[in-house]
């Protein structure tokens, strides 16, 4: 009960805060930088904002709505993250399969093994060539088969780049599953002890709430973790990677990060010969792999399944 | 044609007092009016086994799914899917029996339209409700209609089968009302309200010229309709997978794969009912050896033709075993898929291609035996093209557990596609119980006509 007022408190006074911000002109166009994190100060304080021409300008504080005020509750995933297009890179050197971001990602949407948004998976292509572990997950593509073949608009891309699903909307038929080449969706069959877990998990800040993957008989996926990313917070498959494999970002500002290491993302591409994962298909996914050159590890197998329980 | 060969003063009344034609009137009335002991009993299996369905259903909807059916993320369409894709090709039953064959000129149709046309009607009805059991939020339904999209071949299919059910029942219904009007004048010691049903969809049917213009022009037009939306539809049900980068479905082939196999599966279907039907009412007067004959070459062509399909559906790709397709092709050809796949290719295709070349297995019996094989094989045949492939993606499926890795449909599963098949065979035995289930005037008219052959073969 007491937890429950405190919530309340506290989005009356996002709502307060939203309120100010909207009652302003707000005149200055912002950019939500998602590298460069600046503290919203209290109203009243000058703060240093960059407007859409590069010009850096000082506002008062109470003018500029950050990210990160808003009210995660109130998340409406039709909408997409205003000026943003995001991105991800991962560095194929850089894998040793420690699973960390698989547990991170299954821990922030309050989803239980064996139900993985994203999968390491070991590739060799030939008895010859060396072997690899390559993360897979969602690439959001640019000309998405699965939104295609959805029947009632239940999935589909935001021009944030993401490819979204509606689960209010989602019936089930799962045409999606089957339409997608990478096996990125999972469908929610109601598992006992998942929904136990779904029923516990909060939308509180440090769960990404785009998707509402608790939904039992709808399909969901990784959904990139645009909320969390647009307040500056990344994703957990990114934090979590203890070798920074996972690079996050947003394609606009040309830019992706680790959490420690930064890269402008098309010198990153060139320089490291970017590629993506079945361009054949056609599908433009919005995720780039660095092949695995200069490893920072020597493969080593992995000494078991994992998901063994049913 | 048929609008040249009309001779009002032959057939301005319906009752040509020919001793014949009301023996013919009374043979084909017998089932309305006398129900066996044997007849219940088969109403009352269908009635069980549709009730243990739904019960089936209800612990689907009610329990988990993951404990309930077996369908996990890589195998996300199970035996619901190739059920309904099974009952889709059955309906192509309607199509091939009552139009191909009428605007052929193959006489032999006419005691056949009627039984083909209600298998088709059944079929494609259980066809939808086996979409629906499909669903994992069947609550959901209506959002097909409220937020349609048209760009997904989902909605397509929605449409065309919904169509295809209303033109079903209006190829059923329209040639049957002097059936009704027969059933109105000749049946006696039967319940108000059945004799009531009669008087009320006959429609005021006098059998005057006039009408029987209309009439011919109106099933003339349906016969020819029926053509194009019998083709959309196994169409549509094989774009549902062709529109997919999935390799194993990925095929420009696929149409005309599923029409032919519809075809066959057509074929063979109407070989067994027509078997049964002859049987159970003794209509072997009406339903003779030459059907047996004529339907047995019938499923030597098109299991050829299918063939044909299979060698490029399976064969082409096999020629060029690109990494896409091996999986696929390995698993069907020699790995785990291998003994259904060769059960269904020497059942399903060889056989009911080889066998009925010999006129001594175009016998009602050994066909039967042959034709209702061919209709298992062809249950199994949809398991393999929905199924097995979705366990082979493009990624390799690893870490997970066993369950995920294979699938066997759960009891649960089986009992709701057993419960489809009870409903279909129980629209058409209640059918067989109310309307005369061959079609009293089209077998007359075309003796009429001066065809004798067209029942009795010489």
């Amino acid at each position: 009960m007491k937890k429950e007022n405190e919530a309340s408190n506290r989005r009356n006074f996002l709502k307060l805060g939203l309120l100010a911000g909207a009652a302003t002109v707000a005149a200055v166009g912002t950019k939500n930088s998602l590298l460069a994190d600046e503290p919203a100060d209290e109203a009243g304080s000058k703060v240093k904002v960059e407007t859409s021409d590069g010009k850096v300008v000082e506002v008062d504080s109470s003018m500029v709505q950050h990210p990160a005020e808003e009210n995660l509750n109130k998340i409406n995933v039709r909408e997409a993250i205003p000026g943003k297009k995001f991105v991800m890179v991962i560095d194929l050197g850089r894998c040793a399969n420690e699973r960390a971001c698989i547990e991170g990602c299954q821990s922030m949407h309050g989803m239980m093994a064996p139900v993985e948004y994203i999968k390491v998976k070991k590739m060799q292509d030939s008895e010859l060539a060396a072997p690899y572990w390559f993360p897979t997950l969602c690439y959001q593509c640019d000309n998405p088969p699965c939104t295609k073949v959805c029947p009632v608009d239940a999935t589909f891309k935001r021009t944030d780049g993401i490819v979204a699903v509606d689960s209010e909307r989602c019936i089930g038929c799962k045409f999606c599953m089957a339409a997608c080449p990478y096996s990125a969706r999972s469908f929610n069959f109601g598992r006992p002890e998942q929904v136990v877990i779904s029923e516990k998990k909060t939308c509180d800040d440090n769960h990404c709430c785009t998707t509402k993957s608790e939904m039992v008989g709808t399909v969901s996926k990784c959904d990139f973790c645009p909320d969390s990313g647009a307040k500056g917070v990344l994703p957990a498959c990114v934090t979590e990677c203890p070798n920074g494999t996972i690079f996050y970002g947003d394609e606009l500002e040309d830019a992706v990060t680790n959490g420690e290491e930064t890269f402008r993302l098309s010198e990153l591409l060139k320089k490291r010969a970017g590629y993506r994962q079945f361009e054949e298909l056609g599908t433009k996914p919005r995720v780039y792999y660095l092949p695995p050159v200069n490893r920072q590890f020597p493969f080593q197998d992995a000494e078991g399944p994992v998901n063994t329980k049913e | 044609m048929i609008d040249k060969d009309f001779h009002p003063e032959r057939t301005k009344n319906e009752t040509f007092t020919q001793d014949e034609y009301m023996e013919m009137k009374a043979d084909l009335l017998k089932p309305i009016q006398h129900i066996g002991l044997w007849g219940k009993v088969w109403i009352g299996f269908l009635i069980a086994v549709i009730f243990a369905g739904v019960y089936a259903y209800y612990l689907q909807e009610t329990k988990s799914k993951y404990v309930t059916v077996s369908l996990r993320d890589y195998t996300m369409w199970g035996v619901y899917i190739s059920n309904f894709v099974f009952f889709i090709a059955l309906s192509m039953i309607g199509v091939l029996m009552s139009a191909v064959l009428k605007l052929t000129n193959n006489e032999w149709y006419r005691p056949l339209s009627r039984i083909a046309e209600v298998v088709a009607l059944g079929a494609i009805c259980f066809a939808g409700i086996s979409i629906v059991v499909a669903m994992g939020r069947p609550d959901r339904l209506h959002y097909l209609f409220m937020y349609p999209r048209l760009q997904s071949p989902i909605t397509w299919d929605i449409i065309v089968v919904i169509t295809y059910v209303v033109a079903s029942m209006v190829l059923l219904y329209i040639p049957m009302i002097p059936s009704l009007s027969t059933c109105r004048n000749h049946l006696s010691n039967m319940p108000k309200w059945q004799m009531k049903m009669y008087e009320w969809l006959s429609f005021g049917w006098e059998g005057n010229p006039e009408q029987w213009k209309l009439l011919r022009k109106g099933v003339k037009i349906l016969t020819i309709m029926i053509i194009p939306l019998g083709v959309a539809i196994q169409t549509v049900d094989a774009w549902l997978f062709a529109t997919t980068l999935r390799p194993e479905w990925d095929s420009t082939n696929f149409s005309g794969y599923f029409i032919s196999g519809a075809f066959l599966l057509g074929t063979a279907a109407m070989i067994v009912a027509t078997f049964v039907i002859r049987k159970a009412y003794k209509l072997e007067k009406y339903l003779t050896e030459m059907h047996f004959d004529k339907l047995g070459q019938a499923m030597v062509l098109m299991a050829s033709i299918y063939i044909f399909f299979n060698i490029n559906e399976y064969l082409v790709p096999a020629y060029k075993m690109s990494s896409m397709h091996a999986n696929h092709l390995i698993d069907m050809f020699i790995g785990e898929g291998a003994l259904m796949y060769w059960m269904v290719v020497l059942f399903g295709l060889f056989i009911p291609a080889i066998l009925p070349l010999f006129p001594s297995l175009r016998k009602p019996l050994p066909l039967f035996v042959i034709a209702l094989i061919a209709v298992i094989a062809h249950w199994f045949k949809r398991y393999l093209i929905v199924i097995p492939g979705q366990l082979h993606p493009y990624l390799p499926i690893q870490d997970v557990p066993e369950s995920w890795t294979h699938y066997t449909p759960s009891a649960v599963e089986l009992t709701i596609v057993a419960a489809t098949f009870a409903g279909m065979l129980l629209i058409v035995t209640l059918f067989s119980r109310f309307f005369p289930i061959i079609s009293v005037w089209e077998v007359a008219e075309g003796k009429l006509e001066g065809k004798d052959e067209i029942i009795n073969y010489k």
